[in-house]
């Protein structure tokens, strides 16, 4: 059982803010990292990793400082996001090689151990130039593993990973989880991050967005409300009557643009309402298209929430 | 010495194409000698040039730097790096041990060379031969040092090492006498002076300053980098 708490951070480079004034603690389970690109996600994990010092706060493992402290790495295992790894070892000899710079008592069975757990024995004789995308990180984790840490984590593990190799790799996730090991994965994509984690904690802009379960978080971002832009053959017609149902909260008649901007709160409502008020007014449809689907949109409003 | 960090450097080092760009300086220098030890000219005259200048002014420097970055600035670059700091390994250790493996490299590719070549050149009269393999053994290791932590200090770690050994050394050095107190070359050919006496070699700095200079070189960039590598950043790619 090993927690990192993350305690009044900032990070910035020269004028940039990276990461502002996050707090938060990640204990044992699956805890997903979610953020747009650029949010800070990375800049977090290296300063779990002990790569990167804050620049205000403390980044510690139970207790101890994670910045310039060696021994944390007998606790932690990393998966970086960066793929070069020593391309002229093949497989084995580079988890060996991780196995032996831990100085484990027997680095030949905790090699052995760790490629057998992600399933990578069959290709351990082969150079690691020479794996794919999926196969590269899972040799990663293998030696992320090899000491048996209690703490994973793992920078966009997902990147770049077909469909099967996710699953892979989200079932030994969900394994190390189930086993009490504290697991931290960054990604940009939430329905990755909603398969996989049950708690969530989101990064937009460097700021911590939000934390908890991903019921929680999937609520807040499917009751936030809903932009259309609709275009038909009779905009006001369709605007008076849609104004009279509840579903609608505004309707802007856009006369530049010759259409609806429509802001419905309840999203079901609204996609079963619409061509049902059309059909029944007699009102062709042409464009009806959400105006603000963006992740980045979806996280600005729960920066605001 | 950690004995997976030396191997995985060494490898590292000697694999792919860089083992064969290093085996070009020790082939050039005894292809040279060659050729030159079947002229008639004066062979001590010889000697100095092609052993001194080429040698212990170019070759070593060159070598010294190609390894010295060798060892650690790719590993840096290419972030790989991170799967030996990523552990609970000393940093004074993975810098001792990279520095020994790229000392012993380029001793090898240098000292054996040099040895063989002056061999040729000139026998093994005034102990001039001893005197140069010494002044390579030395400057050998200190360049290691010193273009080790630049690999670690900067991410133009070749650049600043060639501006060293090419503009202040070659450069500044020929021009401006003070310049050469500080150039680990003269610093060897002060000690390879000492062992085979004056008239063999020529030497601006004196022993006495040299040797200190060579160790507070050599040990003070070693420490230096285990403290800069202890605090070593990986900036985000984002």
């Amino acid at each position: 059982m090993a927690t990192i708490s993350i305690d009044k951070v900032s990070r910035w480079f020269g004028n940039v803010v990276a990461v502002n004034d996050v707090t938060m603690a990640i204990g044992p389970g699956i805890t997903g990292l979610l953020g747009p690109n650029g949010a800070g996600k990375s800049t977090l994990i290296h300063m779990m990793s002990g790569f990167l010092a804050p620049s205000s706060g403390s980044v510690t493992l139970d207790g101890a400082p994670i910045w310039r402290n060696q021994q944390v790495y007998r606790q932690i295992g990393l998966v970086p996001e960066r793929e070069s790894m020593y391309d002229y070892l093949t497989g084995w000899e580079f988890v060996l090689a991780n196995a032996e710079l831990h100085g484990l008592p027997q680095p030949g069975a905790a090699a052995r151990r760790a490629l057998d757990l992600v399933e990578m024995d069959y290709a351990k004789d082969r150079r690691t130039g020479t794996y794919s995308k999926g196969m590269k990180q899972r040799v990663k984790m293998a030696s992320a593993l090899v000491h048996d840490p209690a703490v994973l984590l793992l920078d966009e593990p997902f990147n770049g990973m077909d469909p099967r190799q996710r699953l892979q790799l989200m079932d030994l996730l969900r394994r190390f989880g189930a086993d009490g090991r504290t697991v931290l994965f960054s990604s940009h994509i939430l329905e990755e991050v909603e398969q996989l984690a049950r708690h969530i904690e989101v990064v937009v802009a460097g700021r911590h967005a939000a934390s908890g379960d991903f019921r929680k978080i999937r609520r807040l971002m499917t009751d936030r409300p809903h932009r259309y832009l609709v275009r038909s053959s009779d905009d006001r017609r369709l605007a008076a009557a849609l104004i009279a149902d509840g579903s609608t909260t505004g309707i802007e008649v856009d006369e530049r643009e010759r259409a609806l901007r429509i802001e419905a709160v309840n999203f079901q409502g609204f996609t079963t309402l619409l061509p049902r008020v059309a059909r029944e007014a007699g009102i062709r449809l042409y464009t009806v298209s959400p105006a603000d689907e963006s992740l980045e949109s979806v996280f600005s409003y729960l920066v605001s929430a | 010495m950690n004995p997976t960090v030396a191997r995985l450097t060494l490898r590292g080092l000697l694999g792919r194409r860089r083992g064969l760009l290093l085996l070009v300086v020790p082939a050039l220098l005894l292809l040279v000698s060659a050729i030159a030890s079947g002229s008639s000219a004066d062979a001590h005259g010889l000697t100095v040039k092609i052993l001194g200048q080429l040698g212990l002014g170019t070759l070593v420097p060159i070598l010294g730097l190609v390894v010295g970055t060798g060892v650690i600035a790719t590993e840096i670059d290419d972030g790989s790096i991170v799967y030996l700091l990523a552990k609970p390994l000393p940093r004074w250790r993975i810098i001792t041990t990279k520095l020994a493996v790229a000392i012993g490299v380029t001793w090898l590719f240098s000292v054996v060379p040099t040895l063989l070549s002056g061999l040729l050149l000139y026998g093994t009269r005034d102990g001039m031969v001893l005197g140069y393999t010494v002044a390579v053994l030395v400057a050998g290791a200190a360049y290691s040092a010193l273009f080790l932590l630049l690999g670690v200090v900067t991410r133009h770690a070749v650049v600043a090492g060639l501006a060293y050994a090419l503009i202040w050394e070659s450069m500044v050095g020929n021009f401006v006498e003070g310049a050469r107190t500080l150039s680990v070359q003269q610093w060897g050919r002060a000690v390879a002076e000492a062992v085979a006496g004056d008239t063999a070699i020529g030497a601006d700095v004196s022993f006495g300053a040299a040797v200190p200079l060579l160790l507070v070189v050599t040990v003070g960039a070693t420490v230096l980098a285990s403290v800069k590598l202890a605090g070593l950043t990986l900036a985000g790619e984002e």
